[in-house]
């Protein structure tokens, strides 16, 4: 994706994460800004369904030629899915960060953490 | 220069450096001598060492005496492979690059085994990295079972390297010079990290892979082959087995003995495996304008980038040495690697029965051979070496102080270079020895 | 590599001789039943059976099938696809790439050192070990510390022999540590080292002047740390003289010092790591003593340490023993080592590296392993000032302090004023025939070109470098499309390596 973008019907965490809230489950992914430091992810290192995440620890790694990055869980569940297209695809991360490029669901454990994620405009004014 | 610097003298270019630590006096070491002394120095020096030049050498236990074609030495002589460094910029280091991927293809070949890396620095080594692979790929696990016929450097290496890493290290004993599968199978749990195995083993046996490797994998072990990748020429190669990882030293591949080394040694794995193996590895791929190309590949899993949690530490390997091997393998050829085989069979089955006929010599145990076997003697062995020596003939590796067991035995291995005139000179130079030795 | 002109701005040059000459692999020029050996004749009876069939390959390999003019034809070809120390100016910081010394293949090929046995009988290798033991006493004197081991077989090797020695130096002592302390410019083998030796990473920082940042080193530098691996000069090319400061702290804390060699060859004679107080210092045979690098080895890291540490140095080690039947003294491998670490490794190390690094000191000498430090540190000091003159506005010093024989710039400046970056320099120096200098490292430095051109470069090939670094970034002024497209004239142009990650070809299919 060429053109910085940070949807508003997310929410952010610090570390460059966002989460798309569906009731008592979320959907992860890494942000624009995120994709853009990493340059072309050439491998997503898939977690398992039913591990644990827990909110600002690392649950997975994506991997650029020349770097590797933890992803940071923005909130705290157990991964119920996790986006298995990555696999072949993992270029989805940077072209499409918040759609095709998501990276797990998680069904929440403690949804009041999502009062201490950033809305759009005070995560993208944050990374200034 | 200092004017352009802005200094006044060299030493105020060492000014950072605290008068507590400075030298203050020259090195304790002679001066400098020109080119011909050092040259004379060194020769009278070499000339103190008994060489395989100088000897007709039954000696192997893990590096072997084989004839190195002339062109790899007028190959490696190129300062264009012998001066450069790692090849950080592909662009002008397509030539590396590439004999790096032919290697690994040839490597892959050998052992049966899709991936391979572009060298490691020897077998041991290569053992024990390969236990930080099974360590990596299932941290829970603790134990490694380890064949007492796996070279006695290899056992060691991996015991020392592993101190660090939680594991506990277990033998598994030997029958008839080839591991017991009962008391390997007794051993194996959900528990055992990885079993290691040598192919063809230490003592020169042919170990029956079909009668070891199932089990292990069923506990969910790794299964790790160190093996002779010149006896892989004729061998069914371990990952037909479905070995894990196979490594060995590559020294028999156009290396010299070079007391030791530098060598190279192997490491290849199933596919499985791929992100977990150690060191370099070349991958094809294409430039802006399509041209085809190698690069430096899956480099994440290196120390430059994944520091602390890199899949080894390991940074320069063996790059010159492994161009050797693969120059050698060109040199056999398809072909070539065979017939090579075939010879070393057939030479060492009619050394093995030379050496079962002389009166005090027994064969250590009756397994399959390809180019190595072991002999007890019914004579001090030191003693019998010593003899041997002074008719110009080295007969073989006594085994006794890395097998007690076998006191007074002896590792003998054939190459190429070794006639059957050769052979029936070891014979006899044998006999003598051990009539004449005192009794063990 | 001859130097084609340079690219016009924004245009292409066509394709150059070295383009032309496509990749092809030996598989692609075998044709079945070439080849070049050939077998000796069978001169025993021949017999069946000796192999179970179930032991046999049933296809052989699908190695090459070509014959000798074939086979040299091949590598003298792809030999001239790589650029080479021999051939040119090679300034890779942290590599030490300093001419290699023609005689050392001479000496190393000499029968009686290639092709004699690891287990030869001792008492028929006395020049080997002779040789060996003399190396270590040079090595010994030239780190300050009595005792060295030569079996490690790289850098990496020996910085694993290193927290070994560490480890085990703890646990004699009743003492379970269980961190490892390693500055944040230090290269990437240190932390790998430390966890394959199953402690736990920490960082300290680096100050403003570019040394180890003494507050947080005396924050962490607890009864749970083991050793500190530290390099001097450090990965920046400077000198940190609050060294005897370094050493009370971590000292005091019961913790080892061990001293990455990499950077050896800036104060050979000038000072000694064991005087700064390091415990263990490994050296790299390949940077500093002259062992040709090969493309990715061999090399050689040998470990000197001091008495405390010497009861756990690898077995065997060399030693030397007087005769008491008056007839000289005789070389032995020592095995007899109760609280020896063991072994990490076959046989006794890379040999024939020990041949070219001891030529290597006998030549230089005294006199003359000094006058290389000193030299390669004038050298990287007076690089370092040409490249002020020419190019300091946009890729100036990383520290504005003296260096010792390799500095960093920074090329954020150049990125932000001129629009390419440190690789893209990289990549355009090429075009002009030299290898780069390492870029993007050390990570603490914001686009890094470490530069490291050694002693035996002449005042006339610094001065080249320096200008041509100019011409570049005045290219670049007017033409940053001409940098970040380069090269073009190298046998490929840029090549894909995410493609190369994503889908890994690491074999030729067959």
């Amino acid at each position: 994706m060429a053109e910085a973008s940070y949807p508003s019907d997310l929410k952010y965490h610090e570390e460059h994460d966002w989460a798309r809230i569906d009731g008592d489950t979320a959907t992860f992914g890494i942000t624009w800004y995120a994709q853009d430091q990493l340059g072309e992810v050439v491998f997503f290192d898939l977690p398992g369904t039913g591990k644990t995440v827990s909110r600002g620890e690392p649950y997975a790694e994506v991997e650029s030629v020349k770097a590797v990055s933890d992803v940071i869980a923005p909130l705290s569940g157990e991964i119920v899915e996790v986006n298995d297209a990555l696999s072949s695809g993992p270029e989805a991360i940077n072209d499409d960060p918040y759609g095709g490029g998501w990276m797990v669901k998680v069904r929440l454990s403690d949804p009041s953490e999502v009062d201490d994620l950033m809305d759009a405009s005070a995560y993208e004014e944050s990374l200034t | 220069m200092l004017a352009a610097i802005g200094a006044d003298s060299i030493d105020d270019l060492f000014a950072d450096v605290p008068e507590g630590v400075r030298l203050g006096r020259p090195l304790e070491l002679p001066a400098g001598k020109p080119e011909q002394e050092v040259y004379g120095y060194l020769r009278d020096l070499a000339a103190l060492n008994v060489s395989a030049e100088d000897e007709i050498s039954f000696v192997g236990a893990g590096m072997y005496d084989h004839y190195v074609p002339a062109l790899i030495d007028s190959i490696l002589a190129r300062s264009e492979f012998l001066t450069p460094y790692t090849p950080y910029q592909p662009e002008i280091s397509q030539g590396g690059l590439q004999v790096m991927f032919e290697y690994q293809t040839a490597i892959s070949e050998l052992t049966g085994l899709p991936v391979s890396n572009a060298s490691v620095y020897e077998g041991p080594s290569a053992v024990a990295a390969a236990g930080y692979l099974a360590k990596l790929h299932q941290p829970a696990r603790s134990r490694f079972l380890v064949s007492r016929a796996l070279h006695p450097h290899s056992r060691e290496t991996l015991a020392t390297t592993s101190v660090g890493w939680g594991t506990a290290i277990e033998e598994i004993p030997l029958a008839d010079g080839v591991t017991d599968a009962g008391a390997l199978a007794d051993a194996l749990d959900d528990d055992v990290s990885a079993v290691f195995l040598q192919y063809p083993n230490f003592l020169g046996a042919v170990e029956d892979l079909d009668a070891l490797v199932p089990a292990a994998r069923e506990s969910g072990a790794l299964v790790i082959a160190q093996c002779d990748p010149l006896a892989l020429g004729i061998l069914r190669p371990p990952g037909d087995f479905g070995v894990d990882v196979a490594v060995g030293e590559g020294q028999t591949l156009g290396n010299r003995l070079d007391f030791g080394g530098p060598s190279f040694g192997f490491f290849a794995a199933q596919q499985a495996h791929v992100r977990r193996m150690p060191g370099r590895i070349a991958g094809e791929t294409a430039d802006v304008d399509g041209r085809r190309g190698f690069v430096l590949t899956l480099q994440t899993r290196e120390q430059h980038i994944r520091r602390e949690k890199a899949t080894h530490n390991i940074c320069t390997a063996q790059a010159l040495n492994a161009l050797a091997g693969m120059l050698y393998l060109s040199w056999l050829g398809r072909a070539g690697l065979v017939e090579l085989g075939e010879l070393m069979l057939q030479r060492t089955a009619y050394a093995r029965d030379a050496l079962a006929a002389i009166e005090g010599v027994e064969p250590l145990h009756s397994q399959p051979v390809v180019r190595e076997f072991a002999v007890a003697l019914d004579a001090d062995v030191d003693a019998v070496i010593e003899r041997c020596a002074a008719d110009g003939v080295n007969p073989g590796f006594p085994l006794g102080r890395e097998y007690p067991e076998h006191g007074n035995g002896l590792l003998v291995a054939l190459t190429e270079q070794r006639s059957k005139a050769d052979i029936d000179r070891l014979a006899s130079t044998l006999q003598a020895a051990v009539r004449e030795a005192v009794p063990a | 590599m001859s130097a084609e002109p340079a690219a016009p701005a924004g245009t292409r040059l066509s394709e150059t001789a070295q383009q032309r000459d496509r990749a092809v692999t030996i598989y692609e020029r075998s044709h079945p039943g070439r080849r070049a050996f050939v077998a000796p004749e069978l001169d025993v009876p021949r017999r069946e059976g000796l192999l179970p069939e179930r032991f046999r390959r049933s296809e052989p390999a699908r190695l090459p099938e070509v014959a000798e003019p074939e086979i040299v034809r091949h590598y003298n070809r792809l030999s001239k696809r790589n650029f080479d120390l021999d051939t040119g100016f090679y300034p890779l910081g942290s590599c030490t790439m300093k001419h290699n010394p023609k005689l050392h293949e001479r000496v190393a090929a000499l029968p009686g050192n290639a092709r004699l046995h690891p287990l030869q009988h001792p008492r028929r290798a006395q020049g080997a070990l002779r040789l060996m033991w003399e190396l270590q006493s040079a090595l010994a004197e030239i780190a300050g510390l009595p005792h060295v081991s030569l079996q490690p077989s790289a850098g990496s090797h020996g910085e694993l022999a290193g927290v070994l020695l560490t480890r085990a130096y703890h646990e004699d002592r009743g003492e379970r540590r269980t961190k490892v302390l390693t500055p944040d410019t230090a290269h990437g083998t240190n932390p790998a080292t430390v966890t394959m030796a199953g402690f736990e990473v920490v960082k300290v920082g680096t100050d403003d002047r570019g040394g180890v940042d003494l507050d947080d080193l005396a924050a962490k530098a607890g009864d749970d740390v083991a050793c500190l691996m530290l390099t001097n000069p450090n990965t920046l090319g400077l000198f940190d003289p609050a060294i005897e400061e370094i050493e009370r702290i971590v000292h005091d804390a019961g913790a080892t010092l061990y001293y990455d060699g990499a950077n050896l060859n800036a104060v050979m004679g000038r000072t000694r790591p064991g005087d700064m107080g390091f415990d263990i210092v490994h050296f790299n045979l390949h940077k500093t003593f002259t062992q040709p690098h090969g493309g990715g080895g061999p090399g050689a890291g040998p470990i000197a340490v001091s008495e405390r540490i010497e009861p756990f140095i690898p077995r065997p080690q060399v030693v030397r023993r007087e005769s008491d039947d008056g007839a000289g003294p005789t070389f032995a491998l020592d095995h007899d080592r109760p609280k020896s670490i063991g072994r990490l490794r076959g046989f006794q190390g890379n040999y024939g590296v020990f041949v070219r690094s001891y030529a290597y000191i006998l030549s230089l000498g005294s006199d003359g392993l000094q006058e290389a430090s000193e030299t390669a540190v004038l050298n990287a000091n007076y690089l370092m000032a040409r490249l002020r003159e020419t190019v300091g506005e946009h890729l100036p010093p990383a520290y504005d302090r003296t260096c010792m024989h390799e500095f960093v710039l920074t090329g954020g400046p150049m990125k932000n004023a001129l629009g390419i970056r440190t690789l893209d320099l990289a990549k355009r120096l090429l075009d002009h025939g030299f290898h780069p200098p390492t870029v993007y490292f050390p990570l603490l430095v914001d686009e890094a070109l470490l530069i490291e051109p050694t002693e035996t470069e002449t005042r006339e090939t610094l001065d080249a470098f320096a200008e041509i670094v100019g011409e570049i970034l005045a290219e670049a002024a007017g033409d940053p499309a001409a940098a970040r497209n380069a090269p073009y004239t190298t046998p490929v142009r840029r090549l894909d390596e995410a493609g190369a990650a994503k889908r890994p070809v690491i074999r030729q299919p067959l």
